[in-house]
């Protein structure tokens, strides 16, 4: 359940009008030759829980570090609620970073690691303690602020790491892969935990992560970072139902790939030949490319149906006829590997409905994959 | 996980090895005899003669002051060395200033000590300081020397070191030289007071390089046990030994206890 | 203060102090080796005089490098060194190796305690260390005494003032050196690694050869560098323990200086020496390096 689905949400992005609390504006990052960033451009609106997704390398940590200060950026500006990055230290930045190891300090306190930003500015201690307090509280450690860290465990590190982080009211709060090193369970409350803090104080997150569920259950909008650049930017359901490529079809989520040619624009969609595989696919007419244009079709495993047929039964429109070479038991579903007739390998999910019942596909039978033709992801080749 | 099995045999004898000569000392410290190896009964007189003996007692607080001296030079230098080797990346003369650190470590004795003495009694024909050679050229060669072993130890400290603490602490608002102060310093500071240490047990224990450096009237203490050794072995020097061993045994194991309440 | 500023800051004592203490003295050594040696305090003849008109007449003097080449004592000096700090190296490891690999294997529990122990004599006077092996070793000596009594032997055998008893000494003084180096690099070595060569059917004999010792190369050369490098130049221990014609390069050289008074020939011995030791250090920066 993200935020983006939540009934009445304000999305400011929608709005032509609105302006972005944080600017990213062609950010460009190198390292010797190599280019880490590439003209990165990106609005953040304020109160946003902002994902950062992409593989290992793709420069995630580098534009997070960019916003936190640490590393200078080669061309390109980062405004922050109308103010100028450029040039202000860390230490001056109206930004907060929970770090992936957590960085918590080892010879002080959880206390004293939360009041640690507070006291840099020079705040009083009755103000530092009061705000301890409120922070142990948020983050559910109450009783805990006496104890090293290393006396903490994983999960109860990474409270300490966002009640440190938030401790300053920052206007920004960074977020470096910080739930990687806790098991699922955990992981997933916690994940919670977080939306349910950052609704709460109202902070702008931005979050990086590799965890492609992580992305979609938490954030308002997340980017999928492709080596130093922008793939695409949008909710999680706007990715994931309509990728602008192949790119980020088959790094959200699973896709199968068909390639074909624009045919024809009917009336009631797009028509795309595919003479490699003897039949047609049909897709929506709001995916309309010019006539004669190769293209991409991206399916969702989970959007196609799988029966079983009798063997030569014919291919149709958005109708693939093949053998099952192998069956994934996932516990939730089944994941069906249809081979077609000419080696191409399909990947259909269904969902496990009923307990010990016969499986309606088995190894080795013929089916048809059928699917409907909202289901036919058009990217451009 | 593999144990030790019969390796705890070559173990044992490489123990034995080396703790036999320093206990045979320590039980003939308190020998009643004049000879050195054949015990004749309990007695306290070599500690008593160890006190009595001004030379030795005199070169004792010598020694310790120049250890102490030099052991803080050397620690100011070597955290400064280290923490550039380790932090300043690839800076302008980064290679001549690791070799300059690290040499000192290797070079053998009998040169420092002479290239130092040439060092000294050139600067003192030309300016006239240092006047003359004792205590406070001693504790130059050493501090110099020392330098370089805290500059391992505090390198390879930081080299452990975790970079997203000083990060998190300048995210929070510390400003460089107080991310220094507050989190750097307290967390390397076992390896500063274990530098420390080392550089003072060296210049307690340095021979050759004192004996080029010194002058007149500043015999240190290893100084004064290698004339009296050359004359004979007597157990005052046994005395000597067990105090030694005693005092950097029980130094030793409050260590450890910090350490272990951390 | 920018950050260049600062950095410039950290590295300007360090920097001056170690190369007026360190560097400058050997320009000294460099250039007294080529001076005469003469009467007088200090004992040699400037290489740069005044002659008459305001000029400097540089003086080289080679003959105290030619009498090192030439005289074989010293050449057999600077030889019998080397040969010296190899063995004793070479000691030091087959006793040294079984000990860390021991301290390496043993439970987590004890490992502190006995790398303790290994550095704790390390911490004791060095100079009453050697001392205790003169007890042990001479005519009426803790062992001859022991050996006496078992009736091994009928009368004392000379040890003291021999090759043997250096060889003890240096070995002695030199261990841990050569243990904390072999530990460091064994305790690293992942123990699946010996599990996976004895899954594969190599018995523990042969995974030791095969695995162990080659992935502990590093720390056999670094350990034998910190015990050889140390060695050859050693004084303490040939002079107390070695017999007279235990010569080896460090007790020329200080006898050189000390009794003879030849500043300018113990220069010399001192490059030279330099010279024979910067060879095994490049050997194993350049290996380092790959
Ligand atoms: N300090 C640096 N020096 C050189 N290259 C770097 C540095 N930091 C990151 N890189 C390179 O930049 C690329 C992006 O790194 P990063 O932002 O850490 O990726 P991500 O966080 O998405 O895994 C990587 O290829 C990495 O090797
Ligand atoms: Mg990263």
């Amino acid at each position: 359940m993200s935020l983006a689905e939540r009934p009445g949400a304000a999305e400011p992005w929608r709005d032509p009008a609105a302006e972005p609390f944080l600017r990213i504006e062609k950010l460009t990052k190198r390292f010797g030759d190599f280019v880490a960033l590439d003209e990165v451009s990106l609005p953040i609106y304020r109160g946003e829980l902002f994902a950062l997704l992409g593989g290992s390398g793709s420069g995630k940590s580098t534009l997070l570090r960019c916003l936190a200060g640490f590393l200078e950026p080669d061309a390109g500006r980062i405004v922050l609620d109308g103010q100028d990055m450029a040039g202000v230290p860390p230490y001056a930045r109206p930004v907060n970073m929970m770090f992936q190891s957590y960085a918590l300090f080892p010879h002080m306190s959880v206390a004293q690691n939360i009041g640690f930003g507070l006291k840099q500015e020079g705040a009083a201690r009755s103000v530092i303690r009061d705000r301890v307090t409120e922070m142990l509280a948020m983050v559910k450690m109450e009783g805990f602020g006496d104890r090293k860290p290393a006396a903490l465990s994983g999960g109860q590190r990474a409270r300490v790491a966002l009640a440190r982080a938030l401790a300053k009211r920052p206007k920004l709060l960074l977020l470096d892969e910080p739930l990687s090193a806790l098991d699922k369970n955990l992981r997933e409350s916690t994940q919670f935990e977080l939306i349910n803090i950052q609704e709460r104080t109202g902070t702008t997150f931005v979050i990086v992560t590799h965890d492609q569920e992580e992305a979609m259950t938490m954030a308002t909008r997340l980017a999928v970072m492709d080596r130093g650049t922008l793939a695409q930017v949008g909710t999680p359901s706007d990715v994931y139902e309509f990728p602008n490529s192949r790119f980020t079809a088959e790094f959200l989520g699973t896709a199968n790939i068909l390639e074909g040619v624009v045919e024809g624009v009917e009336a009631e969609g797009v028509r795309i030949g595919s003479s490699e595989l003897d039949f047609d696919i049909l897709a929506e007419p709001a995916a309309s490319k010019p006539l004669g244009a190769r293209v991409f079709v991206a399916l969702r495993p989970e959007r196609m149906r799988i029966e079983r047929v009798a063997p030569g039964t014919p291919l149709g429109d958005n109708r693939l006829v093949g053998r099952v070479r192998d069956i994934g038991y996932y516990g939730d579903f089944f994941l069906y590997y249809v081979v077609l007739a000419n080696g191409k390998e399909v990947r259909v999910s269904q969902p496990n409905l009923r307990r010990r019942t016969e499986r309606p596909v088995d190894w080795e039978d013929t089916v048809a994959v059928t699917w409907d033709r909202q289901a036919s992801m058009v990217l451009p080749e | 996980m593999r144990g030790i099995g019969r390796l705890a045999i070559p173990l044992g004898l490489g123990f034995a090895f080396l703790y036999l000569p320093i206990l045979l000392m320590v039980l003939f410290s308190f020998n009643d005899s004049r000879m050195v190896t054949t015990f004749t009964g309990f007695s306290l007189r070599w500690y008593e003669g160890l006190w009595r003996n001004e030379v030795l007692m005199g070169a004792l607080g010598l020694s310790l002051r120049i250890a102490a001296i030099s052991a803080t030079m050397a620690t100011i230098l070597g955290v400064l060395a280290g923490f550039a080797l380790a932090r300043f990346g690839r800076f302008p003369g980064r290679a001549g200033f690791g070799a300059v650190m690290a040499a000192p470590l290797v070079m053998p004795e009998v040169i420092t000590g002479l290239s130092l003495l040439l060092l000294f009694v050139a600067m003192e024909s030309v300016f006239g300081f240092p006047a003359g050679r004792g205590a406070s050229t001693v504790a130059i060669a050493h501090a110099t020397f020392g330098a370089a072993y805290v500059a391992v130890v505090v390198q390879s400290r930081l080299a452990d070191f975790d970079l997203s603490l000083e990060e998190a602490a300048m995210d929070l608002g510390a400003r460089p030289w107080k991310v220094f102060a507050v989190i750097t310093l307290p967390l390397i500071a076992p390896g500063i007071a274990a530098g420390w240490l080392l550089a003072f047990t060296l210049s307690l224990d340095d021979l050759v390089i004192a004996s080029f450096v010194s002058g007149p009237g500043a015999s240190t203490l290893p100084m004064v046990i290698f004339s009296t050794v050359r004359l004979g072995l007597t157990p005052e020097l046994y005395a000597l030994a067990t105090v030694l061993v005693a005092v950097v045994g029980v130094a030793l194991a409050l260590a450890l206890r910090l350490v272990r309440r951390r | 203060m920018t950050p260049r500023t600062r950095r410039r800051l950290v590295l300007a004592l360090p920097w001056a102090w170690m190369a007026l203490f360190f560097v400058v003295p050997f320009a000294f050594v460099l250039s007294i080796a080529f001076a005469e040696p003469s009467e007088g305090l200090p004992p040699y003849a400037p290489l740069l005089r005044w002659s008459g008109e305001a000029t400097a007449v540089l003086q080289l003097n080679l003959a105290n490098f030619q009498l090192l080449l030439e005289d074989s004592y010293y050449l057999d000096a600077y030889l019998r060194s080397l040969r010296v700090a190899a063995v004793s190296a070479t000691l030091c490891l087959f006793i040294g190796y079984p000990m860390a690999l021991a301290i390496a294997r043993a439970p987590e529990t004890w490992k502190n305690l006995l790398l303790m122990l290994v550095i704790l004599p390390f911490w004791t006077s060095f100079l009453l260390r050697v001392t205790a092996w003169i007890g042990i070793l001479q005519d009426q000596g803790w062992l001859n005494g022991a050996l006496l009594t078992l009736g091994v032997i009928a009368e004392p055998i000379p040890l003291l003032y021999t090759d043997t008893a250096m060889y003890i000494g240096i070995t002695y003084c030199y261990l841990p050196f050569m243990v904390l180096p072999l530990y460091a690099t064994l305790s690293k070595l992942d123990p699946s690694l010996l599990e996976a060569a004895e899954d594969l059917g190599a018995p523990p004999w042969r995974a030791f050869l095969q695995i162990t010792l080659p992935l502990s190369l590093p720390g056999i050369v670094a350990g034998f560098l910190l015990v050889f490098i140390p060695a050859v130049g050693e004084f303490v221990i040939p002079e107390l323990l070695g017999g007279p014609g235990a010569q080896l390069i460090g007790r020329v050289l200080w006898t050189e200086f000390f009794q003879n008074r030849d500043w300018p020939l113990a220069s010399a011995l001192a490059i030279v020496l330099l010279a024979a030791l910067v060879l095994p250090i490049a050997l194993f920066q350049w290996r380092a390096g790959r």
